[in-house]
């Protein structure tokens, strides 16, 4: 068989770049079921038919392969082979088509949320079935006002019935088991007032449809149900596939960790299944994936995810490594140990635990109006009941006037109000690569004045980057023929300024000192100065460098600094004009910090700050009264970034810290967290005024209710057009702003 | 009048065998993969003609 022609990497369509991600060893993701194989994947970049064609088609020729899979919507691949077919061979094929891939662990939240999902979206066709059918059968009654004879109406009113009780006590359990959850922990939510209206419309019917009354409002109830059931679905969709973006950003990191058994043989196994006391093998360029003692080994470490150190630090016997160190030089043994064992990591689950109960404890906007809702209403409908006993109406006319006021001021257009601004919002922020985690985190964003920077990794790439000089370039070249032969990050910055050229031969790498070859019978060095023989005091300056010395002359110094993100820059000013203050806390040197801090224009900055530090420093902001938007990345930001009032983190974040943040944002740049300030912003702004036209609305209609003018014809118009009105200004386009 | 008994249990009837049918499609998930849905009838699987004699 010949290839077919249109095998160019990535997408054929030209919709998505092809990526030529590393693929992280998959075999530990393989499960063994029902006398096969099996194995889910999570694929990139795949946007059209042609990808999914390609992918498929490319999958299922392997030998073995029974079924290849791929879902287009949620880019998960579903591959089952019987046989001896290498996993990362799958793995393999659809990285050489030009697909980012990475292995997946379906996990337990994911199948709830889609169980979920699929019970709202049944529940919703049910309310839109019993709604229209009603509703077909109420148009009649209406229009047939004056002619159609008591016997039909009731007949009409109980086929009504029929359909809508059964309906309601369907579509209705979400609605009535949180009410009920709520009201028994002593508290009132959104559900508690359409419980109470949604029963008590189906209670007055049924006793007006056995009476033979005129009026029954089982249409009301029932399309009261289904327009909160939409809103209901579009945020249980929006939340899952948010959910599920960021999950499978942590998927791309290093999942799994290479075990030396008792035999000598290295085996490939998920970070999950390692117990403590096992033998770990990382070899240089490896992330960490457990923490570990370092049994054997000299190397280098960069820690900037751990620290926010952005130097590198030495590794020898005895060193702990925690996850998330990338090893840079040499390969090195440990022997891992309990995640809970040890203070730091200890210290850092007790404040995230701190973190998530303070943030349980904020009241969205919605609940406020719901607490001033509450009240307001119910007593109207108490009021109204008393006044019409009074002004002299049998208590069932009393009655049923005080129910349809609870019906009309149904809480429809409130219930619609926040949610529909969240997911229209958060779907425009999906598509520009920012997944919120949580529906209340717009409205904390919004609220935020003062924004606190992690820098490494955060401000600034995580990545050095030369410092050219002028004349440096051949220098810098004879350089990089040493430097082409080390994964270092300061040898890649060389070799990254310097660009493709010769590399030399025999090059010797001396952890914690520097590489040294022989070219042309000259000793060259490049490394640390004394390594390279240079004088003590040029080197007391703590900031990155490099030395280079050919034989006996005298050592050349290269400088480097961690590179900012694009966008950095103009940060502090963006910020400024949105009027919101800027601060950097990080735990790298002061002389990097106050360098970055300068750059930036950032005059509050600082440096060398621990964990417990930085969870400190925000709550000392919290007494202050500021509302901080934390940003950072690394571990040692995770606690501050629950204990914040909202927080955001960088795709490339530890997944603690991505778990302990409101938002992930994916992208080198920094205009996303701008995007998503405005959007917050903007978010809050329709939310206030939907609850304003919602408010608008009872204004209107509590006084024609309270009157007595509430048939079942005005209380449909009245509830439908509100919930349409509140709709449509959630969907309305953003206003260009700046 | 007396053709209401009939048309409404009729009416009912149908609206009925569209929401199970609905239902069904969600529960076989049908609806998990939209995007798919609609790409994958573009996907040529027919195998090249070939010729008969």
């Amino acid at each position: 068989m010949t290839q077919p022609a249109s095998l160019s990497p990535g997408c054929p369509s030209g919709l998505a770049p092809p990526e030529r991600a590393p693929s992280n060893d998959v075999s530990a993701f393989v499960r063994w079921e029902a006398g096969q194989h099996s194995l889910q994947l999570s694929v990139r970049g795949a946007k059209c038919a042609g990808c999914l064609g390609k992918i498929e088609r490319e999958v299922g020729a392997l030998p073995g392969v029974t079924q290849a899979r791929l879902n287009l919507s949620n880019g998960r691949m579903d591959v089952q082979w019987k046989g001896a077919l290498d996993a990362n061979r799958i793995a393999g094929t659809i990285s050489a088509l030009g697909y980012g891939v990475a292995p997946f662990a379906p996990d337990e939240a994911d199948s709830e949320a889609q169980r979920e999902e699929r019970s709202l979206l049944i529940a919703m066709a049910v309310a839109a079935f019993a709604a229209a059918n009603i509703m077909l059968l109420s148009v009649s009654i209406w229009s047939g006002h004056d002619e159609m004879g008591e016997t039909t109406r009731r007949v009409m009113h109980a086929i009504s019935g029929a359909i809508a009780l059964p309906a309601a006590l369907f579509s209705g359990r979400v609605f009535f088991r949180s009410a009920w959850g709520a009201l028994k922990r002593g508290r009132a939510n959104m559900d508690v007032p359409i419980s109470l209206a949604v029963s008590l419309a189906l209670a007055v019917s049924v006793a007006e449809t056995i009476r033979g009354g005129e009026h029954a409002y089982f249409d009301a109830a029932v399309m009261l149900l289904f327009f909160l059931l939409i809103g209901r679905f579009l945020d249980a969709r929006l939340r899952r596939r948010t959910h599920a973006a960021a999950h499978d950003l942590a998927a791309l990191q290093t999942r799994t960790v290479t075990r030396l058994g008792m035999d000598g043989h290295t085996e490939s196994v998920r970070a999950s299944d390692i117990a403590a006391g096992d033998t770990i093998l990382l070899a240089p360029g490896e992330r960490l994936a457990v923490d570990m003692d370092v049994t054997d080994g000299v190397s280098e470490a960069d820690e900037s995810l751990v620290s926010g150190e952005s130097l590198p630090r030495a590794v020898a016997a005895g060193t702990r490594l925690f996850a998330g160190t990338v090893n840079l030089t040499q390969p090195v043994r440990g022997r891992a140990i309990a995640p809970a064992s040890d203070s730091l990591l200890a210290d850092i689950g007790r404040m995230l635990e701190a973190g998530e109960q303070r943030r349980s404890t904020y009241r969205r906007i919605a609940d406020k109006a719901v607490s001033l809702y509450i009240p307001l209403v119910h007593t109207t409908a108490a009021l109204t009941f008393i006044g019409w006993l009074v002004a002299g109406a049998g208590v069932r006319e009393a009655l049923m006037i005080a129910v349809s006021t609870l019906i009309i001021t149904c809480p429809c257009a409130l219930a619609l109000a926040a949610p529909v601004v969240q997911v229209v919002a958060s779907g425009r922020l999906f598509a520009r690569g920012v997944f919120l985690r949580s529906g209340d985190a717009l409205e904390r964003i919004a609220g935020c004045g003062h924004v606190v920077f992690d820098k490494t990794g955060t401000l600034t790439l995580g990545e050095p980057e030369l410092l050219r000089e002028a004349g440096d370039a051949a220098l810098l070249g004879r350089a990089a023929r040493l430097a082409r032969a080390s994964r270092h990050p300061l040898s890649r910055a060389i070799v990254a300024a310097a660009g493709a050229g010769e590399v030399a031969a025999h090059v010797s790498e001396h952890p914690g000192l520097g590489l040294e070859a022989d070219i042309d019978g000259v000793r060259c060095r490049l490394g640390s100065a004394e390594w390279a023989g240079a004088p003590d005091d040029a080197a007391s300056t703590a900031r990155l460098q490099l030395w280079y010395a050919e034989g006996d002359a005298v050592p050349h110094r290269f400088v480097f600094e961690d590179a900012l993100r694009p966008g950095a820059g103009a940060i502090a000013g963006k910020l400024a004009a949105r009027g919101i203050t800027l601060e950097i806390l990080s735990g790298d040197r002061e002389q990097a910090v106050a360098e970055t801090a300068a750059t930036l224009g950032v005059r509050e900055w600082r440096a060398g700050a621990s964990p417990s530090q930085k969870a400190a420093r925000l709550e000392a902001l919290r007494e202050e009264g500021r509302k901080v938007l934390m940003i950072g990345d690394g571990l040692n930001d995770a606690a501050s970034l629950s204990l914040a009032h909202a927080s955001l983190a960088p795709g490339g974040a530890m997944d603690v810290s991505q778990s302990a943040s409101d938002a992930v944002y994916t992208g080198a740049g920094l205009d996303a967290i701008l995007t998503t300030i405005d959007a917050a912003r903007n978010a809050k702004r329709r939310m206030v005024q939907n609850f304003s036209l919602a408010a608008a609305y009872n204004l209107i209609a509590v006084p024609i209710a309270v009157a007595g003018f509430a048939t079942p014809l005005v209380a449909a118009i009245a509830m439908s057009a509100s919930s349409i009105i509140v709709t449509l200004n959630a969907l309305r386009p953003d206003s260009r702003r700046r | 009048m007396e053709m209401l008994a009939f048309l409404i249990p009729v009416a009912l009837m149908l609206g009925l065998v569209g929401l199970a049918a609905f239902i069904w499609s969600v529960r076989s998930g049908q609806f998990d993969d939209p995007d798919g849905a609609a790409a994958r009838i573009l996907i040529d699987e027919d195998a090249p003609a070939t010729l008969r004699d």
